[in-house]
């Protein structure tokens, strides 16, 4: 048996396939981080919060989340949910992926807001407060503004991860860009298809630090 | 020098204490300024000047004893703290001017939000503010273009915008270049002749002596010694005043 195919050959004729995974692909990990972040803040302010009862949920619900494999933790939303909660079942099972991958972003991004935030120095908060400024006034006026300096460089290496994370998803048939492995190995095309997706998710990754080192300078220039 | 009122008692700490962990900072402090006094604190460094300057504005938490502001006893859970803190102004060694804010919004941000004054009479005052320190073409500037000094001078108004009934100097010159120095202290110094209450923890013997009406030497958590100028730089009693001047005085 030989190669089959060139790779060139492969892309030429089913370029479809690939860029409608290339889509999923960003989709996932948009919806993943999108979501993630807002939930993120959520378990950032728990982690920030001045009780001990909800610094430990939170950096227990960080911890599961970052110490154990996506993929376990994917397979676990897959199968345990529907069993967990029958109503559910008539509910997508991507939803329950995309669920996983969401929780997983969240863990990461709420570390990535409590560093930004905690990485603004002290005084700042001393000075507002020494003012009479409230302490929600003063997050929102004085320590966010500053944060988000930190934080939507390191928000976007969350999703920039994401690309490459979503690639699991494939295994539950979402239909992202690892997907087309699949689809294409029905047709015996094995090895042309790792090569093009590989370098998609290169050139996806490569573009996209390109902007965000793009961003950083931008953003550092008002310091 | 020398408006003080004492008959009335601005700030008074009762057996302050402050702990960090094992190590006792502040050993039960006792002590009253009187509205319109001038009070300096000098004392060796890690004696406890500047803790017992957090101590009366909450920004360090007592471990015991209270201190009390205009009759009411302060406690950083009680919701009014944040009134209280409006009327007592404060200055860092290290400035802590809001970088993202420009030098009028410095200055608004606080009475707008905390005192719902008017944004264009806020604006007006801070101008006026500023013609005061000399910064009067940096209005629309940020702080990253303003040397040392002059950010000093602004943290200065800015505190004053909230119009304080007394105003905490923390080291205001630590961290000047010495070329900086005089600036920020001659503005002090006016203050402090308009009648305006201050305490004010510094290394610059000179100044205190000539500004005080009162200087506390705090060392070991403790007031030391207490006394006017001219009795703690020419007649210091202590043991430790007197090896304390001796090392910082030419």
């Amino acid at each position: 048996m030989g190669l089959g195919p060139g790779i060139l050959d492969v892309l030429r004729d089913y370029y479809p396939i690939f860029l409608r995974g290339m889509v999923g692909t960003l989709e996932y990990a948009f919806i993943a981080v999108f979501f993630g972040s807002i939930l993120g803040a959520l378990i950032a302010l728990i982690n920030l919060s001045k009780s001990k009862i909800l610094n430990t949920i939170g950096t227990v619900y960080v911890n599961v989340l970052r110490g154990t494999p996506l993929l376990v933790q994917m397979y676990i939303a897959y199968f345990f949910i529907p069993i967990a909660i029958p109503a559910l079942n008539s509910v997508s099972k991507v939803v329950y992926v995309l669920l996983a991958l969401i929780l997983n972003s969240s863990a990461y991004v709420s570390e990535i807001i409590r560093g930004g935030i905690n990485s603004v120095d002290k005084g700042q908060t001393e000075a507002a407060r020494s003012l009479g400024m409230t302490a929600s006034h003063t997050m929102t006026k004085i320590v966010l503004p500053q944060a988000i300096k930190n934080i939507l460089p390191a928000l976007a290496n969350e999703y920039i991860a994401m690309i490459k994370e979503t690639s699991l998803a494939g295994t539950f048939m979402l239909y992202e860009l690892m997907y087309t492995r699949t689809l294409l190995a029905n047709k015996f095309l094995i090895w042309q298809p790792l090569f093009i997706i590989a370098a998609i998710y290169l050139m996806l990754t490569l573009v996209l630090s390109a902007g965000v080192r793009f961003m950083e300078k931008r953003l550092s220039v008002s310091d | 020098m020398t408006k003080a009122n004492l008959n009335e008692v601005l700030i008074e700490t009762v057996d302050l204490k402050k702990n960090f962990g094992d190590l006792e900072v502040l050993k039960g402090i006792n002590e009253k300024i009187y509205r319109g006094e001038v009070v300096t604190i000098i004392g060796p460094s890690g004696g406890g000047k500047s803790t017992f300057l957090r101590c009366l504005n909450m920004l360090e938490e007592p471990t015991g004893g209270k201190v009390i502001f205009e009759g009411d006893v302060l406690d950083a859970k009680s919701t009014d703290l944040n009134l209280h803190r409006q009327k007592i102004g404060m200055v860092f060694q290290q400035f802590n001017v809001f970088p993202h804010l420009t030098v009028l919004e410095n200055i608004t941000l606080a009475p707008t939000l905390e005192l719902g004054v008017p944004k264009a009479d806020a604006e007006a005052e801070a101008k006026d503010l500023l013609k005061m320190v000399g910064l009067e073409e940096k209005v629309n500037e940020y702080p990253r273009k303003l040397s040392g000094g002059q950010k000093q001078r602004l943290a200065i108004v800015r505190a004053l915008a909230m119009h304080p009934d007394v105003m905490l100097f923390d080291e205001p010159t630590s961290a000047l270049d010495p070329e900086m120095v005089k600036g920020v202290l001659d503005v002090i110094q006016e203050l402090a002749e308009s009648g305006m209450t201050c305490v004010i923890v510094t290394h610059e013997m000179g100044f205190a002596k000539q500004i005080s009406d009162r200087v506390l030497f705090i060392d070991g958590g403790v007031i030391a010694e207490e006394g006017t100028p001219e009795e703690m730089f020419e007649h210091p009693q202590n043991p430790r005043t007197i090896e304390f001047l001796s090392k910082v005085l030419y």
